[in-house]
């Protein structure tokens, strides 16, 4: 799939190839295999991998992968700083997160389960966004050789669209394309969704690109 | 069931009865309903900044608080509106992300590049109708969670839901 990212009326945006979007792809699959390892530790579980999809989408279509902008969410949102710059989010949609949150909090059957409680639940799945996203970004580290240091992750758990309302407005654009890498976690029977959006700044995805050996001409 | 149209982010819609006009998710951005009473027209914008500072918005001046509501006015009084009737709702503006381990808004944070952008939307919203001289009937602003706005502009009536409190009329 071809797209256009991070265009704006000064500047058409960046094309991107066949083969710049398989090295995503590929960055995106050694991200999920790293999440899925930090994941299988904590609930000491084998945890399956579904190939990851990259696509290039408008930010304001985003909230459509995870049921529509009404659809209640986890959301974990962070910048990035260093070498290279941009922000990342993961969303994970409402079964899911119930999913991940069971998983991670554990409770035994026919019991009230602890992820009932709205502040635990937000706390672990606080926790966990913050894993998940940071095994992504070490991986994408370890194979440009560039420092990704994040920021503080920030944490909603509230409709699809107003998360992404709040990253729209913080990234001041409107119409800007972004970088979805969807993975599906398989823990037994349960699959887990998780949505992981990549907002390179301006400049950014260019030295990424070089590093992972398909430069944008 | 009227019909329903909806209002992106950005974008402004006037509507003549019976179109409902609906905002999905609204965070930190504030949808701001005028309407003028008498012939029943009225009109939608979504905002997601608060001034404009000199920059138009180009195609889509309901990006910024001032440019939007100026626009919405303007195309009110081109259907025969009067800005002496001019009714005002307003809802959103809300502060959505936490740090971890906490549970206060993050909006005291340097860290976080636009801090507080909810309420400075609110309060250049706010401003802005005030230089209009349109008076702000109800709103249902700030706080820390997502909204959904239901407009209907020939009633004036404004349903705000949200996940965590329920619906809400306006």
């Amino acid at each position: 799939m071809k797209g256009r990212l991070m265009g704006d009326a000064k500047d058409p945006g960046q094309e991107l190839s066949e083969m710049q979007m398989d090295a995503l792809r590929e960055a995106g699959n050694i991200g999920a295999g790293n999440a899925a390892i930090a994941l299988s530790q904590m609930v000491e579980e084998r945890i399956g991998l579904s190939m990851p999809r990259a696509s290039i989408m408008p930010l304001s279509k985003v909230p459509d992968l995870v049921g529509g902008p009404e659809a209640p969410v986890a959301g974990i949102y962070l910048r990035i700083e260093g070498e290279v710059s941009g922000s990342i989010m993961l969303l994970i949609e409402e079964q899911s997160a119930r999913s991940l949150a069971d998983l991670v909090l554990g409770g035994e059957e026919g019991e009230k389960k602890r992820s009932e409680d709205i502040v635990i639940y937000n706390s672990a799945l606080q926790e966990m966004g913050s894993i998940l996203s940071g095994a992504y970004l070490n991986a994408l580290g370890l194979l440009t050789g560039l420092l990704f240091k994040p920021t503080i992750p920030f944490y909603a758990n509230d409709m699809a669209g107003a998360i992404v309302d709040c990253v729209l407005v913080d990234l001041g654009a409107s119409e800007d394309f972004v970088i979805v890498i969807g993975t599906d976690f398989h823990v037994s029977s349960v699959k887990i969704e998780g949505h992981l959006i990549l907002f390179p700044d301006p400049g950014t995805l260019k030295i990424i690109l070089g590093k992972l050996g398909v430069p944008i001409e | 069931m009227s019909e329903i149209e909806k209002v992106g982010v950005a974008e402004v819609k006037v509507s003549e009865n019976p179109t409902t006009l609906v905002s999905y998710g609204l965070g930190s951005c504030v949808a701001v309903a005028i309407y003028d009473p008498n012939i029943k027209i009225g009109g939608l914008a979504h905002v997601m900044l608060p001034e404009s500072a000199g920059r138009a918005g180009g195609a889509s001046p309901g990006k910024f608080a001032d440019t939007g509501i100026s626009y919405l006015v303007g195309e009110l009084i081109k259907r025969g509106a009067h800005v002496k009737r001019m009714r005002c709702k307003i809802a959103g503006g809300s502060q959505m992300f936490k740090l971890p381990g906490t549970t206060h808004a993050a909006s005291s944070l340097e860290n976080m590049p636009r801090t507080q952008i909810g309420e400075r939307n609110i309060e250049a919203v706010k401003q802005t109708l005030r230089d209009h001289s349109i008076k702000i009937v109800a709103e249902e602003t700030g706080g820390d969670h997502g909204r959904t706005v239901r407009f209907n502009p020939s009633t004036g009536e404004m349903e705000v839901s949200t996940i965590a409190h329920g619906k809400k009329m306006i």
